[in-house]
């Protein structure tokens, strides 16, 4: 499961849960791979994302360091901010652990890669 | 300018709404001079070469595209066409430097080669100064004509002749690359690459474009919304197929190969980088964040004749209890019955929650053929419908691809009758082969269908009189 889609997910459709965002992520096994650049398509999905909630996730992940604090307003010309967003955002993979809903605590398990 | 696209001659319902919708993703104006369904030419209006490269660079139902220099119904009609042609403007491609082949073809009429060259010939005006290379020409033209549908009854001349030059094709060696002969990872809802292409194309997926497939399975439309630059995700509630582990499709196989899974098709093709993720989950209960919206959703949702129709939920009333905690880990929920009816419900409400202003939700739904009415698809007040095209599956069903755009914000619930949703029940009557042939042909040729009546449910419903019974029982119960 990608950093990006984990920004894309809530606990929301459990009964008694008012937010239910962003999930904690409790990392077992995590992979770093190398996934081709394209910058007009990092550009396209940088609107969609939350990004405190995806600074936070990549703390959980232990890879705070890559990430720029906040989202410049020229990004689509910043080359380098585009390729660290794009490292964050689908390079780092969760393949084992579990997303916990922060107000019930119920996981939810992630099993190569596939979140439950 | 005029372009003829030479279209494929499958999936021939598909084919103008693929022109409509990627002249609409081009911002293209869309004008069609003509595009009748019984030849294999589509002819556009078009401002220039680019827009038409721009067509070709995604149409799966082009397979060669002519920039038309002339046309007419007849031979006279069609030299005086070509003959006042401005070929000055093209002198660039007509002199003595550029090499040339012309290609000849008579549709539904075989022609000798010695036909050939009286058509080639019969161009003596043609200002063309440069030689004949039959191998490799800088430039290729095209002479063809059309002489109807019927290769055994041919009319004394053709219907239509057309001269161009080929400016390129369209992107059907793509459905030989995504075949599934060839796919690692398959099962048996996977959806043919042509259709799956045609579906990205009408749903209008570009560069970086969020697709969703609620009901993804094997993830075979997200393989085509990924081969044109979208970023892919895909939910579904089994979690066996996400997973690659349920029983193999192919035939032979005994077990699924331990590299077989829904990342690795990805990876085959190359489109690893448009792989977003696939979740394990409830499409009525669905994980996505408040204000998240998709540009296109893409699916085929479970009829319930090759998979389960199933949501979590339960039939007993559970609201005064909770789980007990030490069984919570591995807790796994009940699940119900999820109908066809409120599988679309929840389809459209959740695409016009979710797809953004100008979205696209692109879906099939199966249908009764003798029961179809246009009015009674499914609808829903922030979403309008686009195209509506045709797949014959049987003389007594067909699916239909639906393809709808959200044009609004306004909340609003999505309306679905339950008599185009009662696939599953009649789908298993097995009359077809109890209607005699000559009878048969007969009712198609008169209905469109095999126009089954009540009385005939009746009489070939099964052998036994104890199915004739429960047959009889149940329609006195509906009238």
């Amino acid at each position: 499961m990608k950093l990006l889609t984990h920004n894309m997910l809530t606990s929301k459709a459990i009964k008694q849960v008012n937010t239910g965002y962003p999930l904690l992520i409790e990392a077992r096994d995590v992979k770093v791979s190398e996934v081709e650049f394209n910058p007009e398509f990092i550009a396209k999905i940088i609107p969609k994302v939350d990004w405190d909630c995806l600074r936070r996730a990549a703390e959980q992940l232990g890879h705070l360091d890559k990430i720029p604090a906040s989202v410049p307003d020229t990004y689509e010309n910043q080359q380098e901010f585009l390729k660290q967003a794009h490292h964050v955002l689908l390079e780092i993979e969760l393949i084992n652990g579990d997303l916990v809903c922060p107000e019930s605590n119920r996981k939810f398990p992630v099993t190569d890669g596939i979140p439950n | 300018m005029l372009f003829l696209f030479w279209c494929a001659h499958e999936f021939v319902p598909f084919r103008l709404p693929e022109f409509q919708s990627l002249c609409h993703l081009f911002r293209i104006p869309y004008r069609l001079q003509s595009g009748r369904e019984d030849t294999p030419f589509v002819i556009l209006e078009l401002d220039s070469e680019s827009q038409a490269q721009k067509i070709l660079s995604r149409s799966i139902c082009t397979k060669h595209c002519i920039h038309l220099w002339g046309q007419g119904n007849s031979y006279e009609e069609f030299h005086s066409s070509l003959k006042s042609f401005q070929f000055k403007d093209y002198s660039d491609l007509l002199n003595e430097n550029k090499s040339f082949k012309v290609n000849v073809e008579a549709f539904q009429k075989k022609i000798s080669i010695s036909e050939r060259s009286e058509r080639i010939e019969s161009m003596e005006y043609f200002p063309v100064q440069g030689p004949v290379d039959l191998k490799n020409p800088d430039v290729v033209y095209s002479f063809l004509e059309d002489w109807g549908q019927d290769g055994n009854n041919l009319p004394p001349a053709p219907y239509n002749i057309f001269f161009g030059r080929n400016i390129g094709e369209g992107q059907r060696h793509l459905i030989t690359k995504l075949s599934i002969k060839k796919r690692k990872f398959i099962g048996n809802t996977t959806m043919d690459p042509q259709l799956s292409l045609l579906m990205a194309n009408l749903g209008q997926v570009e560069n970086g474009s969020f697709v969703l497939d609620p009901f993804v399975g094997t993830g075979s439309l997200l393989i085509a919304a990924a081969e044109f630059k979208g970023i892919t995700f895909g939910g579904d509630i089994d979690f066996l197929t996400l997973h690659a582990r349920s029983k193999p499709s192919r035939k032979g196989d005994k077990k699924r190969g331990d590299d077989e899974s829904m990342v690795a098709n990805f990876r085959q093709y190359g489109l690893t980088v448009h792989y977003g993720d696939v979740i394990a989950c409830d499409f009525s209960k669905s994980p996505w964040r408040s204000g998240l919206q998709f540009e296109t959703i893409l699916t085929d949702p479970p009829y319930g004749i090759r998979e389960a129709m199933t949501k979590v939920g339960t039939e007993k009333d559970y609201t005064n209890q909770s789980i007990p905690e030490k069984y919570l880990k591995t807790h796994i929920p009940e699940k119900v019955n999820y109908s066809l009816k409120d599988i679309l419900e929840d389809l459209l409400n959740f695409s016009a929650e979710r797809l953004s202003i100008g979205g696209r939700l692109v879906y099939w739904i199966p249908i009764i053929r003798q029961e179809y009415k246009e009015e009674l698809l499914p609808s829903h007040p922030s979403l309008s419908l686009l195209h509506n095209c045709e797949q014959v599956l049987s003389s007594n069903t067909s699916r239909r691809l639906i393809v709808m755009s959200k044009f609004s914000n306004e909340k609003g619930k999505a309306v679905v009758y339950e008599k185009i949703t009662n696939f599953k029940d009649q789908f298993y009557i097995p009359l077809a082969g109890n209607i005699g042939r000559k009878e048969r042909k007969e009712r198609v040729k008169e209905h469109g269908h095999l126009n089954i009546s009540q009385e005939d449910m009746v009489k070939f419903h099964g052998r036994s009189n104890q199915h004739k019974m429960k047959l009889e029982a149940k329609m006195a119960e509906n009238t």
